[in-house]
């Protein structure tokens, strides 16, 4: 046991005399997380908007208020002929235009055929997709007001993406916060843990381990205990970021989101092992970790890009990731809400990863130096 | 009394001998040389002594345990250094003689006198505090043996212990060995410096797996008909199928 604690100090005096290895380790989760919650965003603020409306009626003036009045958009100007429209776009101060119909109120109290146009900007798909989304949202509620009004007797449709149910005020930070923390914690437990023990075979110091008397699973363990309490620290700071910086509530049970993580952590560090048992030198596992693992979680696992997007490849390629499904589970629990019977799926793929993964590398961990 | 006892060692890598039936004894405190060009197969009989490898066939005992059945018990009552390695560089002096006592089983009452002791002995009183990286390569080499017997091991494994080190330091470093051996702490020594040879007891040299010649420096030197151990090596050397030098 003393063994143990020896070696333990050993590795906490190796991250913390490193300044770029405590600095990945504790900065740069905050970084991210401040980063992409506030920088990288997929929100809209204050986006200029043009009206062509020829009818200028109750209706369309409700329509160009509702707009008006949301945190998302501002009023820039009319125009008065749909000629003008196209030399906006082309300025580029236009996030989009709304194009009413002729006799707007008259057709919608009475055809119920009112029609609306949004007009975006093609060439930027993600901004003009969101855009015409949030646009929408907002007509939709318009809409609702009005039926309220007007006794019920209009017939629409709310066109609603699901994910916005749990996301009302459409902030982008609701979606980040999971990816981040499953990128943050693989990152610490997969490539910090690969590239330690890796340093420690390039340098020939784990010949000199597996000469003592200390036991070879003791030295992996050893290795994962300063990497998993630096997990469970940024687990924390990321959780605080998240409901007291990035204002995104834990709708979930917090035991169940710990349970999950922690099951989560213990995935990533034995690929971690897995990994560093496979390899000779620092940078193969950086690079193993990396481009291999990290790259694949960025894009596909639904952090940035959503995964019904992808080609079928891709999606089956996302199957095998292990954050893909930690980033569900924890939507479920932290942003919907959920209990543990919507992430019983999840959580036994994650378990099933786990014990492949650590019979895998048990197995290939060299006991001896063959 | 023998501390090391090898019996028809062999270690196959596939169709490959890398250690070919070699036997040969060590007493307690000698000094023993360990000679060989570059994949003679030093490393794998050194490594199999160490209970690192498991040996294909034959019998070796060290420390009393056998390396084959025993290998836990061998490897704590053996030090060993490499060239390769010696300490943690991010770790002060003091810390790292405090790991490998820690590793070792040192007693925690004894690890600090014993460490200021130590430091005394090699003169670095001054340097506990110093990380390993700031010290020169000789300094760290010496530390590193005296890190690799801090424990009292029976015996102590030297691979190359003095590669890269001036002669004024290898000099000061045999002598630590010769104390080490005095205080009855077996020597078991790989180098590639001839010179060196002849400050053991006794010298093996090893041709393509096979102990081509075994005996103190004098005798072999008598027997090969040469002025130096630098020509008994480059005769025996010229045996070998793979011709390196």
């Amino acid at each position: 046991m003393r063994q143990f604690l020896v070696f333990v100090q050993k590795e906490f005096y190796h991250i913390f005399r490193d300044r770029w290895t405590t600095l990945i380790l504790l900065v740069l989760p905050i970084v991210m997380i401040i980063l992409f919650g506030f920088g990288i965003t997929t929100e809209i603020r204050n986006t200029k908007f043009a009206v062509y409306d020829p009818s200028r009626d109750i209706a369309t003036q409700g329509i160009v208020n509702k707009l008006e009045t949301s945190e998302y958009f501002s009023l820039d100007r009319y125009v008065t002929s749909p000629n003008e429209i196209e030399p906006l776009f082309r300025d580029g101060e236009i996030g989009f235009v709304v194009v009413l119909g002729e006799n707007f109120y008259e057709n919608l109290l009475h055809t119920g055929n009112a029609k609306i146009q949004l007009i975006a900007d093609g060439t930027d798909p993600n901004t003009a997709s969101t855009l015409t989304s949030y646009a929408t949202i907002l007509l939709s509620s318009y809409q609702q007001e009005l039926t309220g009004t007007a006794g019920g007797t209009i017939p629409y449709q709310i066109k609603t993406e699901v994910k916005l149910l749990y996301n009302p005020s459409l902030k982008s930070a609701y979606n980040i916060v999971p990816g981040i923390m499953g990128m943050i914690l693989m990152l610490i437990c997969a490539l910090m843990t690969s590239v330690s023990i890796a340093r420690e075979k390039e340098l020939g110091t784990m010949e000199l381990l597996l000469v003592s008397p200390m036991k070879p699973i003791l030295i992996i363990l050893s290795k994962l205990v300063p990497y998993f309490t630096i997990s469970i620290i940024n687990y924390i700071t990321i959780l605080l970021l998240s409901v007291f910086v990035l204002k995104v509530p834990i709708a979930g049970s917090l035991v169940l989101l710990s349970a999950l993580s922690l099951l989560f952590i213990f995935v990533s560090l034995s690929i971690g092992i897995l990994i560093s048992s496979l390899v000779e030198k620092q940078i193969v596992a950086l690079l193993i970790s990396g481009m291999i693992l990290m790259m694949p979680a960025v894009f596909l696992s639904g952090l940035m890009f959503p995964i019904e997007s992808m080609p079928v490849v891709l999606q089956w390629i996302s199957h095998i990731l292990p954050v893909k499904w930690f980033i569900i589970a924890v939507r479920n629990v932290m942003i919907k809400g959920l209990g543990f019977s919507s992430i019983i799926r999840e959580v036994l793929i994650l378990t099933g990863m786990a014990a492949v993964i650590i019979t895998l590398s048990l197995k290939k961990f060299k006991y001896r130096l063959e | 009394m023998n501390v090391i006892t090898v019996e028809n060692l062999t270690k196959k890598f596939g169709s490959f001998t890398a250690v070919d039936n070699i036997s040969f004894e060590v007493g307690k405190g000698e000094i023993f040389g360990f000679l060989g060009a570059n994949g003679a197969g030093k490393t794998t009989a050194m490594r199999m002594l160490c209970g690192l490898l498991k040996p294909t066939s034959g019998k070796g005992i060290v420390a009393g345990y056998d390396i084959r059945s025993e290998s836990e018990n061998v490897k704590a009552s053996i030090g060993y250094m490499s060239q390769k390695f010696a300490l943690y560089e991010d770790l002060k002096v003091w810390e790292n003689i405090r790991l490998y006592a820690g590793i070792y089983g040192v007693p925690e009452k004894d690890i600090a006198p014993k460490t200021d002791e130590l430091l005394k002995e090699l003169g670095f009183e001054t340097e506990k505090e110093t990380l390993v990286k700031s010290l020169p390569l000789g300094w760290r080499q010496k530390l590193a043996f005296s890190v690799s017997i801090f424990h009292e091991p029976k015996v102590v494994f030297l691979d190359e212990p003095t590669g890269g080190v001036d002669p004024v330091t290898r000099r000061q470093f045999w002598e630590m060995i010769y104390k080490a051996s005095d205080r009855g702490i077996t020597v078991f020594v790989t180098t590639h410096y001839m010179d060196e040879a002849e400050y053991c007891n006794r010298v093996s040299i090893m041709v393509d797996g096979r102990i081509d010649a075994l005996d103190s420096p004098a005798n072999l030197k008598k027997e090969f008909n040469a002025t130096s151990m630098d020509e008994v090596f480059r005769k025996l050397a010229r045996k070998s199928k793979n011709n390196e030098l």
